[in-house]
């Protein structure tokens, strides 16, 4: 598979990063390059074989259904570039 | 008593603890090498007044009797650390100005411990980097360079700024982080060791995400003994990271002089790679037949789905950190850029002016292999080359204990040498990435110089949690080795 200058462009839609359109086709030789090299996966036969969701052996901690933190509005906000009392300010959303 | 940042941190605690050296003393020594060695740009952030009050507090306690067991101990922490109320930028301009309002469970630990910050080290942003090139604070350059030569070498990296502050002598110690052979690599480049723990050891909670299923933390140091202290300091059971597993910590250190004596090592043939240099093979030979003199049996063992582990890594830690660094969207912290005409501009242009090339390549990357369509066809069979490679590993240890391999390909290579190509920078992770991929436990310690004088090192591998028998080869390793060469401090300013 080889990605096109239109897939480069839609990822970056999908990824919600501003590409300019200098930087595309560079990118699209750049991802080429590194997909062409992960092709050798292609070669191996991995019919049957369960996929690994985790290396750590244990079931899922379950923890009591409480409220354990909360009530940090102050420190939450603290590193926010655009916020006015307790709220993030965003440009309109909705007209 | 010898220059007081040649100390190692198991020389250091002693003295500290029978008072020979107070950590005021330490710590202004180590503020002051720091300070001197600006031109290796180990440290995005320097707190010296933070360092020396913590000194102050920890002087107090030892003279209460109250000391802790790293009392008053200097180190440095890797800016993928949270650390409340210091700066955390994970090595990129999106965090530039984030001061985090918690502090990471690994740090926690470690003050909980007694010991001393005395800075933020460099880093790839968001550890994505073999070289620390990729860092919006600008490169690291290494301590070491090639006998009579003045030209910068890299440090490795992610973890290239902690593995030049110990290698520098700029600290005790320091924590890494490593998802792909952060820790390892850089400490095998600078003469350091550098110990990957098993997947869970060490708690995730407060570390800057980069792929969540194989990044762990680890320490940074001078000797393998160390190494085994600052571990059993960083490591927990941590209730907040759902992925720490309950398995006590146990005394590495009290194991580590236990000697390799009947200990099965295996060396995987597939670590023989076509391109590498004679030096490495010769150094892996060496390394096996140290640990044979000392009683061990060397077995060679086959992992047959090796080659393929570094481009299984290239679909999975992209599409994790595809999904972590989607949370950067310049809303609620981080770099937010100017007069955005609408929402989707506001995320888009703050992504693209917060990430750098590296990082955006990766994003993209993720973004693509996650996308309908290619899902089945990238990350679906990435995970199941994951059990594959699993699977070998599992094997083997039927045949041995520990494994034995280079730590990585070649020594330190020169600034700008392999940044335009990234799949040959990529390579520099090819002994170190399976161990992540596997979860398991990886130690690099320093056994040798090149012809060139230029440090490389050996990688053992060890079962899951058992990092003891890891320390305790590694520390076999160091004994026969003699390795105790140190850079010439061509840095200092002073």
């Amino acid at each position: 598979m080889t990605v096109s200058k239109d897939d480069v462009r839609k990822i970056a839609k999908l990824a919600r990063l501003a590409l300019d359109e200098s930087r595309v086709a560079p990118m699209e030789g750049e991802l080429n390059g590194i997909f062409q090299w992960i092709e050798m996966l292609n070669e191996v036969d991995v019919d049957g074989v369960p996929p690994l969701t985790s290396v750590v052996e244990q079931r899922l901690k379950m923890r009591d259904d409480v409220v354990s933190d909360g009530g940090q509005a102050d420190a939450l906000m603290a590193n926010a570039p655009g916020g006015e009392d307790h709220f993030f300010v965003v440009p309109k959303v909705v007209e | 008593m010898p220059n007081l940042t040649d100390l190692t941190l198991a020389e250091a605690r002693d003295a500290v603890a029978s008072k020979k050296v107070s950590s005021k003393e330490l710590t202004s020594a180590f503020v002051k090498a720091i300070a001197d060695a600006r031109a290796l740009n180990a440290f995005v952030t320097e707190t010296p007044e933070k360092a020396l009050a913590m000194a102050a507090d920890s002087d107090a306690r030892i003279a209460k009797g109250e000391a802790r067991p790293l009392e008053g101990l200097p180190l440095a922490i890797k800016d993928l650390f949270c650390t409340k109320g210091v700066r955390t930028t994970a090595g990129s301009n999106i965090l530039s100005n984030f001061i985090p309002p918690y502090e990471s469970t690994v740090s926690q630990n470690l003050w909980d411990a007694g010991a001393v910050m005395l800075g933020k080290t460099n880093m790839d942003e968001f550890a994505m980097g073999s070289s620390n090139e990729t860092s919006h604070f600008g490169p690291v350059f290494n301590p070491w360079r090639a006998r009579n030569s003045n030209q910068n070498l890299v440090p490795g990296g992610s973890s290239g700024g902690s593995a030049a502050a110990v290698s520098g002598n700029l600290c005790l110690a320091a924590t890494g982080t490593d998802t792909g052979g952060s820790i390892r690599q850089p400490a095998a480049v600078t003469g350091s060791v550098g110990l990957k723990p098993t997947y869970g050891r060490c708690s995730r909670f407060g570390i800057v995400a980069f792929a969540s299923s194989l990044d762990q933390a680890g320490p940074m140091t001078r000797t393998v003994r160390d190494a085994a202290i600052m571990l059993k300091h960083m490591a927990s059971v941590d209730p907040r990271d759902s992925t720490s597993v309950d398995v006590p910590v146990p005394d590495y250190e009290a194991t580590l002089e236990s000697g390799v004596k009947g200990l099965r090592v295996g060396i995987p043939k597939e670590y023989r790679i076509d391109g590498a240099p004679p030096e490495i093979d010769a150094l892996w030979q060496k390394g096996a037949e140290w640990l044979q003199a000392q009683g061990a049996e060397i077995v060679e063992v086959s992992l047959p789905h090796t080659k393929y582990a570094l481009p299984t890594y290239y679909i999975v830690a992209p599409a994790e950190a595809s999904s972590n660094l989607a949370r950067y969207d310049g809303v609620r912290f981080g770099h937010r850029a100017k007069d955005p005409h609408d929402i989707l501009e506001l995320y888009e242009k703050s992504r693209a002016e917060g990430f750098g090339k590296e990082v955006q390549r990766r994003i993209l990357i993720g973004t693509y292999v996650l996308s309908s369509g290619y899902y089945d066809a990238y990350y679906a069979r990435a995970q199941k080359l994951r059990t594959l490679i699993l699977r070998d590993f599992d094997e083997a240890y039927k045949q041995c204990d520990v494994l034995l391999t280079p730590a990585t390909p070649g020594p330190a290579f020169g600034v700008g040498e392999k940044t335009a190509d990234p799949v040959s920078m990529y390579l520099n992770d090819i002994f170190t990435v399976t161990v992540n991929l596997a979860g398991l436990p990886g130690l690099a310690v320093p056994a040798g110089l090149t012809a060139g004088g230029l440090p490389l090192g050996l990688q053992i591998i060890g079962k899951a949690f058992d990092e003891a028998t890891v320390l305790r080869v590694g520390r076999a390793i160091e004994t026969a080795s003699g390795f105790d060469a140190k850079p010439a401090q061509w840095w200092r300013t002073a």
